[in-house]
């Protein structure tokens, strides 16, 4: 199931980096992110649970984007 | 949580407080050989957790094994404030010349504990007080500084004992003034110790409560006395709802949505923070409002455990708001909490407009969470409401008479 107030896009480039992928995976403290043999995937579940750290993005600059979409319209 | 009689005696017994030859039993064989065990007259005492046991029949007297038996039978059906006895305590019964009382507790006002002590144990402590002040001392003693035993002897000696009496007693009510440090208790109390004939004192009846957050702290000794982690002991058994509660709260390690007590009104309450819970109630009661339930969040809940509350208590029947209300937050939250009820009044298939009477959760990262009640029309406030306007404005929506 989707996040109802946060959305996680990922550079498809990062998807099959699985250096990259297991650092997300460390890094992110809710879990959102999990590096598997097929690469990176996104824990829908654990979506809402963001709690905006940003570290992900410090990961990978310009590869990840956190949407809140409690703030569109 | 409160202990049985039996525990907190086995507390005592491990520092030293004298006490009379006993054993738990739980069936009638068992008092009888406990009865022969112990080799004379004995008292038998139903374990609940609270008080009025003679007046309810779940204390008696054997003179002989079979009356011990007899009596084992007739004490366990006993109700005693809607609690049956889990098993029953037989004790050496001793021959008393006199009777004191001693407690130790908080005094939420001087903020210290405070050692209650007097000569005339056994009856109610409040009505010694009222008709003979003189016979009742309290003392306050740091929590902080060394303890001496100079304290207990002084609260003592308050009440006219001397002596050698004086001399008997103040160590064991110094014990019992470490004891309720040493092991972070919000009561320890003995009443009555008795005097025997020969000037001797024993402990006769005891009563522990043990701070429930520190229940992690004393697990060893918990574990020793058999007390599992399952065991809320409350006045009452805990209901569906709040062991639906627990669940929620034990799921996920992350901060604190439980602590759920049960009531019967129609506004469901999610609060929380600093004693915000207590503060929060108070004034929902003081507005009129009949809330469906106590709980307390803090230390920054997880969104699905703030969702899995709401669900819970939107689910309840007869409510038909909540209000969403702490005190100033700076570890919890406040985005993630609003995530959490709102998606929780979705997930009931509720508008989160309508289910929340009020949000009023302010700080950390406020603006963030004011977002999202924006967003899902929720009527927020920040710490420019009281708690008390706030819990005002939620109960207003209920209508009259709510």
């Amino acid at each position: 199931m989707p996040g109802l107030f946060i959305d996680v896009k990922v550079d498809p480039e990062v998807a099959k980096d699985a250096t990259l992928a297991a650092k997300l995976a460390e890094v992110c403290p809710v879990s959102i992110f999990k590096a598997s043999e097929r690469g990176l995937e996104i824990v829908e579940s654990e979506l809402d649970e963001c709690v905006l750290c940003d570290l992900c993005l410090e990961v990978a600059p310009g590869k990840v984007e956190i949407v809140k979409l409690y703030e569109q319209k | 949580m409160r202990f049985y009689e039996y525990e907190a005696k086995a507390l005592f017994a491990r520092h030293g407080l004298p006490m009379g030859a006993s054993r738990v039993v739980e069936s009638a064989a068992a008092a009888r050989e406990a009865f022969d065990a112990i080799g004379g007259p004995c008292v038998l005492k139903g374990q609940v957790l609270s008080g009025g046991r003679m007046k309810a029949g779940a204390v008696k007297f054997a003179d002989t094994a079979d009356e011990a038996a007899a009596h084992f039978d007739a004490i366990m059906p006993v109700e005693v404030k809607g609690q049956k006895s889990r098993s029953v305590l037989v004790e050496s019964k001793s021959e008393i010349v006199q009777e004191y009382f001693a407690a130790v507790t908080w005094d939420g006002r001087a903020k210290r504990p405070v050692l209650v002590f007097s000569d005339m144990g056994g009856i109610d402590i409040e009505e010694v007080a009222e008709t003979h002040p003189d016979h009742v001392s309290k003392t306050h003693f740091s929590s902080i500084l060394p303890l001496s035993p100079r304290v207990a002897k002084e609260a003592i000696g308050a009440t006219g004992v001397t002596g050698s009496d004086l001399n008997r007693l103040t160590p064991i009510i110094f014990e019992l003034m470490q004891l309720f440090l040493r092991y972070d208790l919000t009561l320890a109390e003995i009443n009555p110790i008795g005097k025997l004939a020969d000037g001797r004192f024993i402990v006769l009846d005891g009563h522990i409560d043990l701070e429930a957050e520190a229940r992690g702290i004393h697990k060893e000794l918990l574990d020793e006395l058999g007390i599992g982690d399952d065991e809320t002991r409350q006045a009452r058994p805990p209901t569906e709802f709040e062991i639906a509660g627990a669940r929620v709260n034990a799921v996920d390690h992350r901060g604190v949505a439980g602590n759920v007590v049960e009531f019967d009104g129609n506004l469901g309450l999610v609060i929380g923070a600093g004693g915000g819970s207590l503060t929060l109630f108070d004034a929902v009661r003081k507005h009129g409002g009949k809330p469906a339930n106590y709980c307390e969040i803090g230390g920054n809940p997880s969104v699905s455990k703030a969702r899995e509350l709401t669900k819970l208590i939107l689910g309840k029947p007869g409510v038909e708001r909540i209000a969403v209300m702490m005190n100033v937050v700076s570890n919890t939250r406040v985005d993630i909490v609003a995530r959490g009820v709102v998606s929780g009044c979705i997930e009931s298939g509720k508008d989160p407009a309508e289910a929340i009477a009020i949000f009023r959760i302010p700080g950390a990262w406020e603006d963030e969470g004011f977002k999202i009640l924006e967003k899902y029309g929720v009527e927020y406030c920040d710490r420019s409401v009281s708690m008390y306007e706030a819990a005002g404005r939620a109960v207003a929506k209920m209508g009259a008479g709510s």
